[in-house]
C-alpha cells in the first residue's frame, strides 16, 4: 500500500495541473461596459472627443483599440487591423485610444504626442501618422534619445504634408495633453493593462478572442447581433 | 528499494519548490498559449522576454517544457523517500539540466534581450533553490567525510 502513496500524489498533480490549463485556457467571462463589475455604460469617461474613427463612422460594429505606438505587438497587429478593416469595409468603424506604457516604452508618450499633434491640424493627418509611426516603429525606438526621436517624428510630419512649425507647438501644446489624459482616464475605467486591446461593441477582446481571427468572431457575432 | 539516506523533509521541501515552479510554467505557458504574453503590459520586461524567438523550441513554448521539467522534479521528489533507488540519480540529473538552462536563460534575458521578466525571475529562483536542495546534501557530507 505504501508503494502506491507517491503515484497517487503524483496523480493527482498531474489532474490538478491539466485543470489548471483547462481553466486558464477558457475564455474570460465578457467585461466592459456590459460586464458586471465594470461601470454602465453612461458612467464610463468618453475619451478624448472627438475620437479618431476610421471607416463607417455609422458602422454597426465598433472595434476600439487601446494601443502604444511604441509596443511591438502593437505594431505587428497594425498590418492585422489593416486586414481585418479591409474585410469588414463599411460594417466596421476603429476607434483609436492612446495608452502609452511610460516608463516601460520611453518613447510611447511623445509618440502618442505626435499622433495627436498631427490630428490636431486634422484627422486625416492623424492617421497618416499613425500609420507612419508604426510602420517605421522600429527605426524611431531605436532612436539614441528622445530629441533624435522628436526629430524623427516631425521629418515624418514633413513627410505627410505638416506645417512643422505648428507641429511641433501643438506637439507640446495643452490639447494634446488634454487628449492623452482622456483616453488614458478611459482607459483606466476599462481597466486596460496592456496593448494592444481592443473592445468590440464594448466587449473585451480577451484570451483566444485576443488574436486577429478571434477579433474577426467577436466582428461578426456582433454584426448578428445587430442583424447584418 | 532501499531505505533513504536523507531527511525526508529534502524531498517534501524539493517538491514544494517544484510545484511553485510548476504553477509559474503552467500560467506561462497558457498566456503563451493564448496569445497574452504578446501583448504590452505596463510591467517592464515580461512582453519583450515571452514574445521573443527564445521563448519557444520549434513550436513548442519554452514554459511548456519547464512544465513537464518540474512535474519530472515533482515525481521524483515524491518517489525518492518512498524507497525508489532509481530516484534521487535521477533527480540530480534532471535538477542539474534545469539548472544549466537557467544559467543559458538568464544569459539570454541580461544580455541578448535585455530585458527580464518576473515570471521567469521567480522559475530561476526555484531551479537555484532546487539545486542548493538537491546537492548540497552531497557536498556537505563528502566534505564531513573528507575531514574525518
Amino acid at each position: 500500500m505504501k508503494r502506491i502513496v507517491p503515484f497517487i500524489l503524483i496523480l493527482v498533480v498531474l489532474v490538478g495541473g491539466l485543470l489548471a490549463v483547462w481553466r486558464l485556457s477558457r475564455p474570460a467571462p465578457p467585461s466592459g461596459p456590459s460586464g458586471g463589475s465594470t461601470p454602465a455604460p453612461g458612467s464610463l469617461p468618453e475619451g478624448a472627443k472627438p475620437a479618431h474613427i476610421r471607416g463607417n463612422p455609422n458602422a454597426p460594429v465598433t472595434l476600439e483599440e487601446f494601443a502604444d505606438f511604441q509596443c511591438g505587438a502593437c505594431g505587428a497587429y497594425h498590418h492585422e487591423l489593416k486586414k481585418i478593416e479591409a474585410e469588414f469595409g463599411e460594417r466596421l468603424r476603429v476607434v483609436f485610444r492612446e495608452n502609452p506604457l511610460y516608463p516601460n516604452h520611453p518613447y510611447s508618450v511623445i509618440a502618442a504626442q505626435a499622433a495627436e499633434a498631427a490630428g490636431v491640424q486634422s484627422e486625416n493627418h492623424f492617421w497618416l501618422m499613425h500609420d507612419k509611426l508604426f510602420e517605421n516603429q522600429k527605426s524611431w525606438t531605436e532612436a539614441r534619445d528622445k530629441d533624435a526621436a522628436v526629430a524623427m517624428f516631425v521629418d515624418y510630419a514633413q513627410q505627410i504634408g505638416l506645417n512643422a512649425d505648428r507641429f511641433m507647438r501643438d506637439f507640446n501644446g495643452e490639447v494634446v495633453a488634454q487628449r492623452l489624459t482622456q483616453d488614458g482616464i478611459r482607459g483606466r475605467a476599462l481597466g486596460v493593462q496592456g496593448t494592444p486591446t481592443f473592445f468590440v461593441n464594448g466587449k473585451e477582446a480577451k484570451g483566444e478572442s485576443w488574436k486577429p481571427d478571434g477579433v474577426r468572431a467577436m466582428i461578426n457575432e456582433a454584426l448578428r447581433d445587430a442583424g447584418r | 528499494m532501499t531505505t533513504p539516506t536523507r531527511s525526508p523533509w529534502t524531498y517534501i521541501v524539493a517538491a514544494l519548490l517544484a510545484l511553485v515552479g510548476l504553477g509559474d510554467s503552467i500560467y506561462l505557458t497558457v498566456q503563451h498559449i493564448t496569445g497574452e504574453s504578446l501583448r504590452c503590459t505596463i510591467i517592464s520586461g515580461c512582453s519583450e522576454v515571452l514574445s521573443s524567438p527564445y521563448a519557444q523550441v520549434g513550436s513548442v513554448p519554452l514554459a511548456a517544457i519547464g512544465a513537464a521539467a518540474y512535474f519530472t522534479v515533482f515525481s521524483l521528489a515524491t518517489l525518492a523517500p518512498f524507497g525508489y533507488r532509481f530516484a534521487l540519480p535521477c533527480l540530480k540529473i534532471v535538477v542539474a539540466l534545469m539548472f544549466l538552462t537557467t544559467l543559458w536563460l538568464l544569459y539570454l534575458q541580461a544580455f541578448v534581450i535585455r530585458h527580464f521578466c518576473q515570471y521567469c525571475l521567480l522559475s530561476a529562483a526555484v531551479t537555484t533553490a532546487l539545486t542548493a536542495i538537491v546537492f548540497l546534501p552531497s557536498l556537505l557530507k563528502r566534505r564531513a567525510r573528507d575531514a574525518n
